[in-house]
């Protein structure tokens, strides 16, 4: 394996950030979309090397924190049937329910197992047939893929005891959902790399055309984050509009083709609820008729509760960029990663915990 | 009187599988009497042990002593680079030398799950004999438990030694002072990745070994070379993250170190990188952070980078800044807090 130390250069660091400064003439407001982005440019502190009147807003791109707490729900009322194990990533289990997270239901008996792959719940199913293996199938275009093999391989392996709670989403319609938003101040995007490499670049040049906004594919080390904000910054300030991948060691216009193929056999296009943004119209991903025998939900007979985010926690404005973290009146008091109000606090990609942990230095 | 079914008397002497440790062995009777005879006694034989009493007798030329206890649950037991046993002799010795103290005396309590495999128990205990040998101290006291079968995790165990003073001064948080050079003995997080890696079958390649190992001898050298250290401690659970913060809030200073001089090899950064694992917060099982008086701070560098555990010592910060706050340079030159975690790293999604 290699580790990009290249791409955390402050030599090369400190020259886009000169660039920028030069280039820069009146004040402009970009979103990165992807909650990895927002940690690395909260981590390293980038802001601070960005000219005031550039604003980094942050999107509703950490997958833990747009699920809405109806689905957390859901897997907790799962992993407490009898028989029934709840297989998911790890950052899913601290994400607070309206009665606890997967975690305390963890300690309290029920069978909540972390995975760091799709396919380890389906070995575990197929090991163990005495029991329900239930995946809980979160994330963007970029874990679909992972997601439909792990679902293509139980029904090639004739499972019954596995299957499926889905919470996929997808990045456009939320592009969408932002820019078409009452009082949107997005101006560009800094498009999420991963989901490019599986997606492509296509879904995005209509939105940049449509509502007239550059969009620029983008990585995830500082440099490519400044890179990006360079990027978009030109284009701004050019009055261009275009789709721009300068993530081209990643990225390929067509991305990857086989595993799109492979979320297109498993999955279909439909409404998705999100935590922040409520119901975008074709922002999920569904299982397609020849696999929905693997729908837990229809399996166990459930029906996602109504279910209200405490009424304090501003993830809603926080999730369309319309707050910074800091700004919430909760945030590091009643609001901690400790003692978490929403999900924004707990995942590792939620824009609140990066503000929380990689919090600036305070002058004495 | 009819004749008797011999076929269906059982025999009231229970036959013990000598293959696997059953409740048996944690009794009181030959059975556990015989385990300790040809498991434990042979591997861990010392004269103190072998007096077979209820303590044992320890003697100290100083009278100045340092005590230290710690418990033992990795799973798995066996990881690369390692296993249970050595890691709970490392572990209590690398505790003793913490304090400035030189190790006597070590006990072990043995708490073992119906069905561990005999041939594994003696594995433990041989790696743990190995590794009191290069520390040159003895296991002079020991005890087992046995949990009947899904009420433990194979084995545990809980190591308590006792050391003997060497420093002069009392190497504690408290004695940290401003203007102190903040150094590791060597590069972070592999004994969390490694055990990781082993627990969830991640099979990378290279295979990440554990860096759990000894590490008394080059923090009392320090000590014997009249090295100003002002406080130690061993990077173990939490990483240094944890630890600069917990010295920084005992000892009430702030710790200011630099992110581009944190040691961490490329392999772990990698399996960081991919787990979204964050490696200045990843166990450490064979390092130690030394506080050092600027003016020895050089010097102490080239002690530690004699000795094979501590060869890749380094200078990573300095002790400056709002009492009980640990900052760190980033890479690219921006200072931000270095907190503490709010629970265990979990895995992220993407």
């Amino acid at each position: 394996m290699k580790y990009l130390d290249e791409y955390r250069s402050p030599e090369l660091a400190q020259k886009y950030a000169r660039e920028i400064r030069t280039i820069t003439t009146q004040p402009w407001t970009i979103m990165e979309v992807c909650g990895g982005q927002t940690h690395s440019i909260v981590r390293y502190g980038l802001k601070d090397l960005l000219p005031s009147q550039v604003e980094l807003v942050h999107g509703p791109g950490c997958p833990v924190c747009v699920t809405p707490i109806s689905h957390i729900d859901l897997a907790v009322e799962i992993a407490k049937i009898p028989g029934c194990a709840l297989c998911s990533f790890g950052d899913m289990l601290r994400v607070p329910g309206s009665c606890g997270d997967l975690l305390s239901s963890k300690a309290a008996g029920a069978d909540v197992r972390p995975v760091y792959s799709p396919l380890d719940a389906v070995k575990m199913a197929q090991n163990d047939p005495s029991r329900e293996y239930v995946f809980f199938a979160v994330g963007f275009e970029t874990t679909a893929p992972a997601n439909a093999l792990a679902i293509r391989t139980a029904a090639l392996w004739g499972l019954t005891n596995f299957s499926v709670l889905v919470a996929h989403v997808r990045v456009p319609p939320a592009l969408e959902a932002i820019l078409t938003s009452p009082g949107n101040r997005v101006q560009g995007f800094l498009a999420a790399g991963h989901v490019c490499a599986i997606m492509g670049t296509q879904e995005y040049v209509t939105i940049a055309e449509t509502y007239g906004v550059p969009i620029v594919v983008t990585g995830f080390e500082p440099v490519d984050l400044l890179l990006g904000v360079l990027c978009c910054i030109n284009q701004l300030e050019q009055g261009r509009h275009e789709v721009e991948n300068p993530y081209s060691r990643v990225v390929r216009e067509c991305g990857n083709s086989s595993a799109r193929s492979l979320v297109d056999e498993v999955f279909v296009v439909g409404d998705r609820e999100w935590r922040g943004l409520g119901i975008v119209g074709n922002s999920g991903l569904h299982l397609s008729p020849a696999y929905r025998s693997f729908d837990a939900t229809g399996k166990f007979g459930l029906i996602a509760p109504p279910a209200a985010s405490p009424s304090e926690c501003q993830a809603a404005e926080v999730l369309r960029g319309r707050l910074k973290p800091d700004q919430c009146p909760a945030f590091g008091c009643r609001c901690t990663p400790e003692a978490p109000l929403g999900a924004p606090m707990v995942s590792s990609e939620g824009a609140c915990a990066a503000y929380y942990r990689y919090r600036p230095v305070e002058s004495p | 009187m009819t004749d008797a079914n011999f076929t269906n008397v059982r025999c009231p002497i229970p036959s013990v599988d000598q293959s696997i440790v059953q409740l048996a062995h944690g009794g009181a009777g030959r059975i556990a009497q015989k385990l300790l005879d040809q498991v434990f006694r042979p591997i861990l034989h010392n004269p103190a042990l072998d007096e077979l009493h209820d303590s044992a007798r320890v003697t100290s030329e100083s009278g100045k002593l340092a005590f230290s206890t710690d418990a033992f649950v990795v799973h798995p037991w066996r990881f690369p680079g390692g296993d249970i046993g050595s890691l709970a002799v490392h572990g209590t010795v690398n505790d003793l030398a913490m304090a400035g103290a030189r190790p006597l005396a070590l006990s072990m309590a043995f708490i073992i799950e119906e069905g561990f495999k005999i041939a594994d128990l003696m594995t433990v205990i041989e790696s743990m004999r190995n590794a009191a040998d290069r520390a040159r101290v003895a296991v002079v006291a020991a005890d087992t438990k046995v949990v009947e079968r899904g009420k433990g995790d194979g084995i545990f165990l809980v190591s308590s030694g006792i050391g003997e003073m060497v420093a002069e001064r009392p190497i504690l948080p408290t004695s940290v002072r401003e203007g102190d050079r903040v150094i590791v003995s060597g590069c972070l997080a592999r004994h969390g990745v490694a055990v990781m890696c082993a627990r969830d079958g991640l099979d990378l390649d290279p295979v990440v070994e554990s860096d759990s190992t000894l590490v008394h001898e080059p923090a009392l050298a320090l000590l014997k070379e009249g090295i100003e250290v002002h406080c130690f401690r061993d990077i173990t659970r939490g990483g240094l993250a944890t630890v600069l913060n917990e010295i920084a809030s005992a000892g009430s200073v702030g710790i200011r170190i630099e992110e581009a001089r944190t040691p961490v090899r490329e392999d772990v950064a990698s399996v960081c990188e991919l787990l979204g694992l964050n490696p200045l917060y990843v166990a450490c099982e064979g390092r130690f952070v030394a506080f050092v008086a600027e003016k020895h701070a050089s010097r102490a560098i080239e002690i530690l980078r004699d000795y094979d555990c501590s060869k890749g010592a380094t200078d990573i910060g300095v002790v400056e800044g709002r009492a009980g706050q640990v900052v760190m340079k980033s890479l690219i030159g921006v200072d931000r807090v270095l907190d503490l975690l709010s629970g265990e790293q979990l895995p992220r999604i993407c």
